[in-house]
């Protein structure tokens, strides 16, 4: 579940306002340069490091990465503000999100299970009874696990009448679902990214918020700043209730702030609605056992990447982002259109995509707000363009994906939904499972959300889900139902 | 016996730094203090930007005493400061 509040992510949000400061400031480079002896300058307490000098090098690393620079192959030498000129220059952002910060990283201990002091060498040693690959070794008295033969299966840890054994966790790499996280030949973390679904789990588990995207944040200042450039916002429906305000208010917000135009991508969600109800039922009708949904930008790379085989029963229907993208380009040709995205997962679908130019996250857009010192509650409500219905706002909200399909489905009881509401190791497990069996357990319409929650869990969001839905459904007491006309 | 007063800062830098998560306050003392504490969401106190010192948001006042990086169990530590005074 996403940690909104931690006090690594409080200082990525800093970081990010001041970085938009310096970028509005008289003097963006060299104000980039001052931001980490801004944060903690000469005799300031130590919060969290060894000393001043090494929370400053970290801070450093994490204004590169604000910047949108990768910090595995940064030259170190070279001062912030080169590095706030050079973001300046590029044409376009860097191909992987995610970037690891290496003063950051604990380089936590391999992740393994390891005897305790509190072992007693028992006589009983039930340890070494559970064991199944005789790992278990008496050494001193005490029980010794041999690394190179351990499964890592826990049944030593669960039979311990003195809870003596446990295991060493490596949090990036526990909640990695697709094993793409590994340790360098320092202890360092390294993501691979070939294996990288970019689900942006590894961001909210790390501890020491050594992992961090890389942000678009000064392009889209950029091209806010010319004045010949036409700039539009499209926001996803999980943004209700991460900002204060209503949504009215906040396409004023995000007006102030320098965007010409705001859309909302519910109103691709409903596209996407009719369109998946239409393949459901084709794919019923063939015989099919079991369709997925396909909105999920890290669901979907995780089965180009890792469960192939389950492509024949994905939807082939676009995002609500893609239809959203192609009707605002289709109007808008020479325009630059930003998402406005709760998680890392669509910055890399929006590579891919050429109707979408760059992706600013919620974190991203909060801290543009307090840069621009934007009172969203006293913004007037602007109620113009189109309106998304009732189901598509839902979209963002575990079950409202499959909720929306049978609301507009011929026959709303033939759809049996099966909610994933979260990938990890175990919930990809039951995806492997399906394909194997070419069924899913009675169900036939999968939804697939990678984060806890739905979109309104994303790694980037800004308040919990649970407060979050509040907000949303009032917004879904007001809106209208979605028909489908055929 | 004086009520105490809460007022959670909902300006926008506050929300976006943590009080988004400080309205779970407004039922948590209902719960726990009754009739005896009042905590209400506010429009932006002004706090980040006397001082541009929005790393110390979110901001909490509990009566007249300013609470900077506010969570739910500082903003209970105080409230039970200030009725163990009125007592």
């Amino acid at each position: 579940m996403s940690n909104n509040n931690s006090q690594s992510i409080h200082l990525k949000k800093e970081i990010l306002a001041r970085i938009i400061e310096a970028f509005l400031s008289d003097d963006y480079a060299e104000n980039t340069r001052l931001i980490p002896y801004a944060m903690r300058p000469k005799g300031a307490e130590v919060p969290y490091r060894c000393c001043v000098y090494k929370e400053r090098a970290i801070l450093k690393e994490r204004v590169k990465a604000g910047l949108g620079f990768a910090l595995e192959d940064d030259d170190e030498t070279q001062p912030l503000d080169k590095y706030a000129k050079a973001a300046l220059e590029r044409t376009k952002p860097e191909e992987d999100p995610l970037t690891v910060l290496d003063a950051a990283c604990a380089g936590c201990v391999p992740s393994r299970i390891y005897v305790t002091d509190l072992c007693k060498g028992c006589v009983a040693r039930p340890c070494q009874s559970a064991c199944k690959f005789g790992a278990i070794d008496m050494v001193n008295g005490r029980s010794k696990i041999d690394g190179s033969k351990c499964k890592g299966c826990k049944m030593c840890m669960n039979a311990c009448p003195y809870n003596a054994i446990v295991k060493l966790a490596v949090p990036c790499e526990d909640a990695c679902p697709v094993g793409a996280i590994h340790k360098d030949d320092n202890g360092i973390t390294r993501i691979d990214f070939d294996k990288c679904i970019t689900c942006g789990k590894c961001v909210a588990a790390c501890p020491f918020g050594a992992v961090n995207e890389k942000s678009q944040i000064i392009d889209i200042l950029k091209n806010i700043k010319d004045t010949d450039k036409k700039v539009i916002a499209m926001f996803a429906p999980s943004l209700v209730g991460q900002l204060p305000g209503n949504i009215y208010q906040l396409k004023t917000a995000i007006k102030k702030a320098g965007f010409d135009e705001v859309v909302e991508v519910a109103q691709g969600a409903d596209i996407t609605t009719i369109n998946e109800a239409k393949e459901f039922e084709e794919r019923m009708e063939e015989g099919q056992p079991f369709m997925t949904t396909s909105c999920c930008a890290g669901y979907n790379r995780f089965v180009d990447k890792h469960l192939p085989e389950l492509k024949e029963y994905r939807s082939t229907t676009g995002t609500p982002l893609y239809y959203t993208a192609e009707l605002v380009r289709k109007a808008n040709p020479d325009a630059v259109t930003v998402f406005v995205s709760p998680c890392v997962a669509k910055r890399k679908e929006s590579m891919e995509n050429p109707n979408v130019d760059y992706v600013m996250t919620y974190e991203e857009l909060g801290a543009l707000f307090i840069a621009k010192k934007i009172q969203i509650t006293e913004c007037e409500e602007d109620k113009s363009g189109v309106e998304g219905s009732k189901q598509a706002r839902n979209f963002g909200n575990t079950t409202g994906v499959a909720e929306a399909v049978k609301s507009v489905a011929k026959n709303p009881d033939d759809i049996k939904p099966y909610v994933i509401s979260g990938l990890t190791k175990e919930t990809a497990k039951d995806l492997k499972k399906f394909v194997k069996d070419k069924s899913c357990s009675g169900c036939n319409l999968v939804e697939v959300m990678c984060c806890e929650g739905g979109c309104v869990g994303g790694n980037a969001t800004l308040n919990l889900p649970r407060i979050a839905r509040k907000e949303l459904k009032t917004l879904l007491d007001s809106s209208e139902d979605l028909k489908r006309e055929d | 016996m004086a009520k105490v007063n809460v007022k959670i800062c909902m300006g926008t830098t506050c929300f976006v730094m943590g009080a988004s998560q400080l309205q779970d306050l407004v039922d948590i003392a209902k719960k726990k203090y009754g009739e005896d504490v009042e905590v209400t969401g506010s429009t932006c106190l002004n706090f980040c930007t006397h001082s541009s010192e929005y790393s110390k948001a979110p901001y909490v006042t509990v009566n007249d005493t300013v609470i900077q990086e506010a969570t739910i169990d500082k903003v209970l530590q105080e409230i039970d400061r200030k009725l163990n005074e009125n007592e």
